[in-house]
């Protein structure tokens, strides 16, 4: 008899539970890691693009040297850029005052932080996937392309981007998934406000330090389905332009 | 619609020293692989870029060192058929043959169409270029080339990645649909019954360096050069040391041997074809050489003999006669072997 009762009465009260954390719950984090993700992957998209192109015309030497900087972030604690970063923008130095004063653009504690710091960490994954999907276009193709007369600006867009397309694809995937998942250099150069600059990483690693496993949880389980679907993304994106192809199963 | 090369370019080990002119029609270059055919075709491109030098067509300039002019290959108006004919892999037939034209969606289509019905391309529009049969990818290549209006023609090896039974007619195709363009033609190859078919004029060239120039059926008639008789086919080659104007020792036979011709101060080898050496049963016959078996090889029409002197185990002869002629008769082990005076090649270095 009391267990019967007792079950709907904890389910119940479980339930109000959930929805005071709910309601609780502010929702800029997810929204702010959003459009974090969405800007940086975007710039890192049209720069990796370009930077992979700057990159592949050098001399052998010449590409070592820039392979090695643009991959740096990549390999190096996140800390570490953020580190630089915040000497770079900081308020009391010539680059940061330089833009306060002149463009009254601050980056150190605002969203602006956020973006360059995502953007600076996820750009190596852009910039390497991208080349490597270049450097597999037969050159035929382009000398081929050039000699009917095609412009080089039609070539890149309309030959060689196609035919590079999974992997740039995947490259764009990847780098969305890392600007989501950015915490250090994120929390180093653009600090951790709610509503302003509060990601999902940096709401779990806060509300985790203050004590909040139910929230940090929530957010948790937010950032695990967000990434299942990118793994899902990654896989459909790549599947897609093998019809054309025909590659390696 | 004159063609000028005169160009140099180096590439490792490799030297390129190359100048000939071209005035319209068709012109073969044979050379064996990696003697700078195809580099010749992409210096002409623009593709790659000579050292120094000088190229010219229908007199525009679109290289000279000197005046540092180097025109992109976009300028160029050359049309290039490559040997694997990098088609756009992620377009279809029809995106492919468009790519180059202007105009409204209408006016694009009707062309497109009717560069398909030209080629006998209808019904394939659809298709990836991954999904056609080597002779359709080269009738799109073809088209596509043609579309973009070239004045001069370039043949890379067109037909070296086609099986044999598909290449006889794709051949004649492809020069059918040719002869109704009026500029340069240059066809690269190492195929000489291609380039004797199908290429009035001929070009041989041997390490990045012209060898001979002239009318093919004169070349392959009378080589001229060392390396123009062994390019064309001449299976017998020696050294001589001249005796007197119409005498020569070949070296390599160990044999005195008579001519036809007198033999200039410049000659340094001996040739003669397979075909034209006669199996003979007089030794005391003109140019006759003592010879034995060592092996025969047929193929299909005809059959090959190997011979070494009967003295000589090193002095290699060969010769090829046709199974179904009417003087065939069941071979005995050859005796001799003629070397008619008339039908030697004299040849410079």
């Amino acid at each position: 008899m009391l267990t019967a009762i007792s079950m709907p009465l904890r389910r119940i009260r479980r339930k109000a539970y959930m929805s005071e954390i709910l309601s609780q719950i502010n929702w800029s984090p997810l929204w702010i890691s959003l459009k974090t993700g969405v800007v940086a992957t975007t710039i890192a998209f049209f720069l990796g693009l370009y930077i992979a192109r700057f990159v592949m015309c050098r001399s052998r030497k010449v590409k070592w040297i820039l392979d090695g900087i643009f991959t740096l972030p990549l390999v190096l604690p996140p800390t570490v850029a953020g580190f630089l970063l915040l000497l770079l923008f900081s308020l009391r130095r010539p680059v940061g005052i330089f833009l306060d004063q002149t463009l009254n653009f601050r980056v150190v504690q605002t969203w602006a932080g956020c973006v360059i710091a995502t953007t600076v960490i996820a750009f190596p994954l852009m910039y390497r996937n991208a080349r490597a999907a270049f450097e597999q276009v037969d050159m035929n193709i382009i000398h081929a392309a050039r000699t009917l007369g095609l412009s080089e600006r039609k070539i890149f867009w309309k030959v060689i981007l196609p035919i590079a397309a999974p992997g740039v694809a995947s490259g764009t995937v990847l780098t969305f998934a890392r600007a989501l998942g950015e915490y250090g250099a994120t929390a180093m150069l653009a600090g951790n406000i709610l509503g302003k600059t509060r990601t999902i990483s940096t709401a779990i690693a806060a509300e985790t330090a203050a004590g909040n496993y139910t929230v940090a949880g929530f957010w948790t389980v937010v950032i695990i389905c967000l990434s299942f679907l990118i793994i899902l993304a990654i896989n459909i994106t790549t599947g897609r332009g093998m019809k054309q192809i025909q590659r390696w199963k | 619609m004159a063609l000028i090369v005169d160009i140099k370019k180096k590439l490792g080990d490799f030297r390129m020293n190359l100048s000939f002119e071209s005035s319209g029609g068709i012109l073969g270059i044979l050379g064996r692989s990696g003697c700078g055919k195809s580099m010749t075709l992409k210096c002409i491109a623009g593709i790659e870029k000579p050292d120094e030098g000088h190229i010219e067509l229908d007199g525009r300039v679109l290289f000279d060192s000197a005046l540092k002019i180097n025109l992109p290959p976009q300028k160029r108006k050359v049309g290039y058929l490559f040997q694997s004919y990098a088609l756009f892999p992620t377009m279809t037939v029809e995106e492919n043959i468009a790519i180059t034209m202007n105009g409204t969606k209408q006016d694009k289509a009707s062309l497109v169409k009717e560069q398909l019905k030209r080629f006998g391309l209808t019904g394939l529009e659809k298709l990836y270029p991954g999904q056609l049969s080597g002779g359709q990818a080269q009738r799109v290549a073809l088209a596509r080339m043609l579309v973009s209006a070239p004045e001069i023609i370039l043949l890379d090896e067109p037909f070296s990645a086609l099986d044999s039974f598909l290449k006889e007619k794709l051949q004649q195709d492809l020069f059918d649909t040719l002869s109704a363009f009026d500029g340069n033609v240059i066809m690269v190859s190492h195929d000489r019954n291609e380039i004797y078919k199908y290429c009035p004029r001929l070009m041989v060239i041997s390490d990045g360096k012209s060898v001979t120039t002239g009318i093919t059926k004169e070349i392959f008639a009378n080589p001229g050069y060392l390396e123009a008789a062994r390019i064309s086919g001449c299976k017998n080659i020696s050294k001589i040391r001249r005796i007197d104007e119409r005498t020569l020792e070949a070296l390599d036979w160990r044999a005195v041997l008579k001519t036809k011709e007198d033999i200039g101060e410049d000659i340094h080898y001996v040739g003669i074809r397979a075909m034209n050496v006669r199996d003979v049963a007089n030794g005391n016959l003109e140019n006759a050489v003592p010879v034995r078996l060592l092996e025969s090889v047929q193929t299909q029409f005809d059959i090959m003999e190997y011979c070494a002197r009967t003295d000589d185990p090193e002095a290699r002869l060969c010769r090829r006669y046709s199974k179904y002629s009417d003087d065939y008769v069941k071979p005995e082990e050859p005796s001799f072997y003629q070397l008619p005076p008339e039908k030697l090649l004299l040849l410079r270095e």
